[in-house]
């Protein structure tokens, strides 16, 4: 499969150390490379203290929401009075992301360490890896270092010889995105179909199988072995902006790019450098004209947003957009922003669960009048009409997917109206829609 | 939750104070503001998926669905006065009409549609769904049982999944695919007939799922509906009989919180075929050298009372137990003063068919609507015994009882038989005098049901030909008789009920009203299936 | 839906009933061994069938209509027989900008299925269209059966579709 990139010297190195290192899968080679030091320590101390530590580093999800995750395992209950879970959420499905295949195809230790370091921190007795049924690789990695990961006393009824009990389990999707939604993703673990559930409850008071649970991303808990080795302070010290966007975000950098990959970035480093630096820039003879930074469901940043963008959760809301994923899709000036704006529409679209009627019925009715415009049929009314249907989607469903369509389509009609314009003006000859 | 003190709050500026962990939606009919909504119904799991009923909470970021959001103290939420929330509605039915058909003229559920009032209410008056998209098509499917799916006017509000699922316990239909094509499935190997299934045509807001017996046979407008009590089995399950006169076109559950909650069964919604048959007795008949001759009900009542003051010995009453307590009691006073065998027989099923989501309520396995009653009032169940005592009694009276399976002459070798029915078997032509009556769609009376509790029922539509209540024509008779007064009406039969039978003290019909009341506690046993 | 020549034949028996019994240890409720079962009916028969629905919902005390609302829900089940090798293109917006619906294109003509969902006519390949497949930084990606490949283009499709026969 395709291997990661020598880092780049500006890259923070962290989570990315041992990727392209097949030696470091394995449980021996992740110990000789420093492993499993982190969990011992953490056995070595009461939850609280672990929750307070990964609070004090500022680690936040790393999935999307970005919400604090030491705050996160501190919703749980404080009276253990049945069983709890942990869910990592490797369902990895955020166009445009393609990190967590990363950490797990090369460290899925350290994933493992993470896990356990978090249920002993929540004290969850079961670890469900929701792992997306297409990462047919990452789940044979896993469960190949999960076996290993028993066989060693690393899970089981005595982890790593301590009172405590973890057991920790591949649970594989089937193919829904919307799984990654964290409540869709625990009734998807229950063997229901993967629909979001209303909230109130939350999950920490009543999760999967109603019990305590909680959820958090592969990258977050990935990191939190770092924190426990290296110390809250050492994590906090890696901002380059906001001090409340701290440690290093792993960048999925796709599109129109020379360099695509995954790049290991302080908090707060600058959008241009690392498109520009690290990435190689555009390729020959292409000019940047728009990036979306967060995975597809955010707000379009053009080109002057985007060059004066920095890379935390507060410079991305700062020019418009979020950081979500971090799955940074980049558009030259090649792009047809019409086009890929319909593609957009067109994932949501077959990806909704159906329960709500805003994203039902509007994530389809948003690619059809995109497609009418594309096939020279559109009207300038139309755009209205698409930023109306877009107003109707946000902030009114039970999950943001309806949102997620709404966002980069709506940005881009505002930005890149011209584009829209000239398709309907009939200055852009209409484009035949692949099926 | 019981400890929590109330909650007060405001709806459009009407304040209201209700217990806690009430929802906003259920609040606000006590504010009597109707929150528009789809997927939510009192008798099912909260779902919040139609996204239909968002309100604005003062002070709030986002709209909240009032379904499933509890109150606050001192919140002071918007539902027709809040533009946001307005805009939001529409957005919703806008977004539901971009694939629903304009089947109004063709659609059952017109007049009755819940899709139709919204968009009348609120929404807007064009659709800005191009009409060069083509709607979304898929063929009309035959569930079983009694019920039509209708794919294309589906909109997935999913109560019909939430019903087989979490009320009726047998989870027989699903959403199958995703997103907008997503619509209810069925397994092929299976049907919807489980015998509670025909309340999904109730809950399903549009003409998506609708009955097949009712399919085109009326219009929701055309029909008059009139609170009465299924009688088709002794659950005493409140219901609406539809009627487009001189028809009861079908019945409908009608809620009653401590009988049938929101549902009724299957079985009952056949009752109407039997209000409306054909067959009926259309005058007062009188025998006259053994043929059975018209005439009025004056002629009719003095013939009878001459029948009842020649009887002397014993008399048998025979009755159905499809009989209202008013009727049931006046026999018995009309025979008071002979001996009497008084019985009735009722059909029994082999076992009863509860509707698990709902405690205490079933298909009952006696079908009829006032066994209880007939018990109470005297009435035995020996109804063979009974029968065999026909041919030596004095005087017979059969009130609805069609006489299955007796002796061809057991009624010629009685001495006197006065008959009651609404139609004539071949059994009672021997009779001295027929007198026809009005069956339960015809009248007003009450039933008690299996649990001891007296329900009322009324009058959906006039009876045919000179068919009168059984009640009346037992207090003309007494009239007749010079041992009472006439009645004004069944409510005054009623009293007269309630003042000699000690289990109905305290009850009138102004007590009982349209939820029905229980029998004294300490006279009701559980008075029989 | 082919007509079964033969009876249906059950897929949890033996080794494989063990299985998923082992499988079921994992969870507090038999339902949430759905997903994985449906796995292991798809592993053993290449897709999943009505009857398959009916015996997994009576091993795990649930519905075959219940079943049936899951399996159409997740994209990867199949619900009737397909190619001997199941091609999965991702064409969504980061893959699409490096040409995905190219690779299309080009897996269509070159497996002789002509068009997305059909069959090829010696019964060899099936190609679908499929959304995000997580690895956008190496576009295109494509699965083969479990096959994850990278950096697929129209030109580099002939050579890789030698290695399935």
């Amino acid at each position: 499969m395709g291997y990661p990139h020598k880092p780049h010297p500006n890259e923070t190195v962290v989570l990315s150390e041992h990727f392209g290192d097949a030696e470091a899968r394995s449980y021996d080679g992740w110990v000789q490379r420093g492993g499993y030091e982190a969990l011992k320590k953490a056995l070595a101390m009461e939850p609280p203290a672990v929750i307070d530590e990964v609070k004090a580093a500022g680690l936040r999800g790393r999935g999307g929401a970005g919400f604090p995750a030491g705050v996160k395992w501190d919703f749980m209950p404080k009276k253990k009075t049945q069983p709890h879970y942990l869910c990592c959420n490797a369902d990895e499905s955020e166009p445009g992301t393609f990190k967590d295949r990363e950490i797990m195809r090369w460290t899925p230790h350290g994933l493992i360490e993470g896990c356990l370091i978090a249920a002993h921190a929540i004290r969850a007795e079961t670890v469900y890896i929701y792992i997306r049924g297409e990462f047919t690789e990452a789940i044979a990695i896993m469960e190949r270092a999960l076996a290993e990961a028993y066989d060693r006393g690393a899970l089981g009824k005595r982890v790593m010889g301590s009172e405590v009990a973890i057991d920790m389990y591949v649970h594989r999707g089937a193919g829904a995105y919307i799984c990654g939604e964290e409540t869709a993703l625990m009734n998807s673990i229950e063997g229901k179909r993967g629909n979001p559930r209303i909230r109130p409850p939350f999950p920490a008071a009543v999760g999967v199988f109603s019990k305590p649970t909680t959820i958090n991303n592969v990258e977050t808990l990935a990191s939190v072995p770092h924190i426990l080795n290296r110390g809250a302070a050492w994590y906090k010290s890696l901002c380059l902006s906001n001090p409340k966007s701290t440690g290093t975000k792993l960048m999925s950098v796709c599109g129109h790019i020379a360099k695509p990959g995954n790049y290991e970035v302080t908090m707060g480093f600058p959008m241009k450098d690392l498109i520009y630096d690290l990435c190689g820039g555009m390729q020959p003879g292409r000019t940047l004209k728009a990036v979306i930074p967060g995975g597809s469901s955010v707000p379009v940043l053009n080109r002057e947003e985007a060059e004066g963008c920095v890379l935390d959760y507060e410079g991305c809301v700062e020019k418009g957009t979020m950081l979500g994923s971090g799955g940074m899709i980049v558009f030259d000036d090649s792009a047809d922003m019409v086009y890929q704006m319909m593609r957009i529409a067109k994932f949501y679209a077959h990806e909704s669960c159906a329960q709500c009627t805003q994203c039902r019925e509007g994530t389809g009715w948003t690619v059809r009048i995109l497609q009418k415009i594309l096939a020279g049929e559109g009207a300038l009314q139309d755009l209205d009409l698409l930023l109306d249907i877009g107003e109707q989607m946000t902030g009114k469903t039970i999950c943001v997917l309806s949102d997620s369509c709404a966002a980069p389509v709506g940005s881009a009609i505002r930005k890149f109206r011209g584009e829209f314009e000239a398709y309907i003006n009939g200055a852009r000859r209409p484009v035949a829609v692949a099926v | 939750m019981a400890d929590r003190p109330p909650v007060s709050l405001t709806i459009d500026g009407v304040e209201v104070t209700v217990p806690a962990g009430t929802m906003i939606l259920e609040a606000a009919k006590l504010a009597g503001v109707l929150v528009p909504h789809y997927c939510y119904h009192p008798g099912l799991p909260i779902a919040g998926v139609c996204r239909m009923c968002l309100v604005e909470i003062e002070g709030a970021p986002k709209l909240q669905i009032g379904c499933a959001t509890p109150v606050a103290e001192g919140q002071s939420v918007l539902v027709n006065r809040s533009e946001e929330a307005k805009r939001a509605r529409q957005g919703v039915l806008e977004f539901l009409l971009i694939h629903h058909p304009l089947d109004c003229p063709i659609c059952d559920q017109a007049g009755e549609c819940e899709l139709q009032d919204y968009v009348f209410q609120e929404g807007q008056a064009r659709t800005r769904y191009s009409p060069q998209f083509p709607k979304r098509f898929n063929p009309v499917e035959d569930f079983g049982g009694d019920v039509l799916y209708v794919p294309n006017r589906c909109i997935l509000c999913t109560r019909c999944v939430r019903f087989m699922d979490h009320v009726a316990d047998e989870a027989v239909l699903n959403v199958s695919e995703r997103g907008d094509r997503a619509f209810i499935g069925i397994h092929p190997d299976r049907e919807l007939d489980h015998p509670w299934s025909g309340n999904v045509v109730d809950l399903c807001p549009v003409g998506s799922l609708i009955s097949k017996d009712f399919l085109h046979k009326a219009r929701a407008w055309e029909l008059d509906k009139t609170p009465s009590i299924c009688t088709g089995c002794s659950q005493g399950c409140n219901v609406n009989l539809e009627s487009r006169s001189p028809s009861v076109v079908r019945v409908k559950p009608r809620s009653n919180l401590d009988v049938n909650r929101y549902f009724m069964c299957d079985h009952g919604r056949l009752t109407y075929r039997a209000m409306n048959r054909g067959d009926r007795i259309e005058a007062p008949l009188v025998s006259d050298q053994g043929h059975l001759m018209a005439v009025d009900w004056d002629h009719a009542l003095a013939r009878a009372a001459e029948v009842v003051k020649a009887a002397s010995g014993r008399a048998v009453a025979l009755v159905s137990p499809s009989t209202s307590n008013e009727a049931l009691y006046l026999l018995q006073q009309v025979v008071r003063s002979l001996e009497t065998t008084a019985a009735f027989r009722v059909e029994r099923a082999a076992s009863e068919i509860p509707l698990p989501g709902v405690p205490g309520l079933a298909l009952r396995e006696e079908r009829a609507p006032n066994a209880a009653g007939a018990r109470l009032l005297g009435f035995s169940e020996e109804f063979d015994a009974a029968a065999s005592e026909v041919d030596s009694a004095a005087l017979v009276i059969v009130l609805g009882d069609d006489l299955r399976g007796l002796e061809s002459d057991a009624l010629s070798l009685a001495a006197r038989v006065i008959y009651l029915g609404t139609a004539l078997p071949d059994l009672a032509r021997t009779a001295d005098v027929v007198l026809p009556v009005a069956n339960t769609a015809e009248e007003e009376g009450t039933f008690i049901n299996c649990d001891g509790r007296v329900q009322r029922y009324f009058q959906a539509k006039p009876a045919p030909g000179m068919a009168r209540p059984a009640w009346w024509v037992f207090a003309e008779l007494m009239h007749e008789l010079d041992i009472a007064e006439p009645l004004s009406g069944a409510a005054e039969a009623f009293e007269q009920l309630a003042a000699s039978v000690p289990s109905f003290e305290g009850l009138s019909y102004e007590v009982l009203g349209l939820r029905g009341a229980e029998l004294t506690a300490a006279k009701t046993a559980r008075v029989g299936r | 839906m082919m007509h079964e020549a033969t009876a249906y034949e059950p897929v949890f028996t033996g080794e494989r009933r063990a299985e998923l019994d082992r499988v079921l240890q994992r969870y507090p409720t038999k339902q949430a061994g759905l997903l994985p079962a449906l796995w292991m009916i798809q592993e053993q028969r290449g897709w999943i069938s009505e009857e398959a629905m009916v015996e997994v919902a009576e091993v795990l005390g649930l519905t075959p209509a219940y079943v049936e609302g899951v399996v159409t829900f997740y994209t990867m089940y199949h619900r009737h027989p397909v190619g001997k090798h199941f091609i999965q293109v991702c064409t969504t917006t980061p893959c699409n900008l490096c040409g995905a619906e190219g690779v299309v294109e080009a897996l269509l003509e070159r497996t002789g299925c002509r068009e997305l969902g059909a069959t090829s006519p010696d019964g060899r390949f099936t190609v679908v269209e499929v959304e995000c497949l997580g690895a956008c930084g190496f576009a295109t990606p494509l699965l083969i059966n479990d096959d994850f490949i990278e950096n697929v283009t129209p030109e580099t499709v002939p050579e890789l579709l030698k290695g399935y026969q």
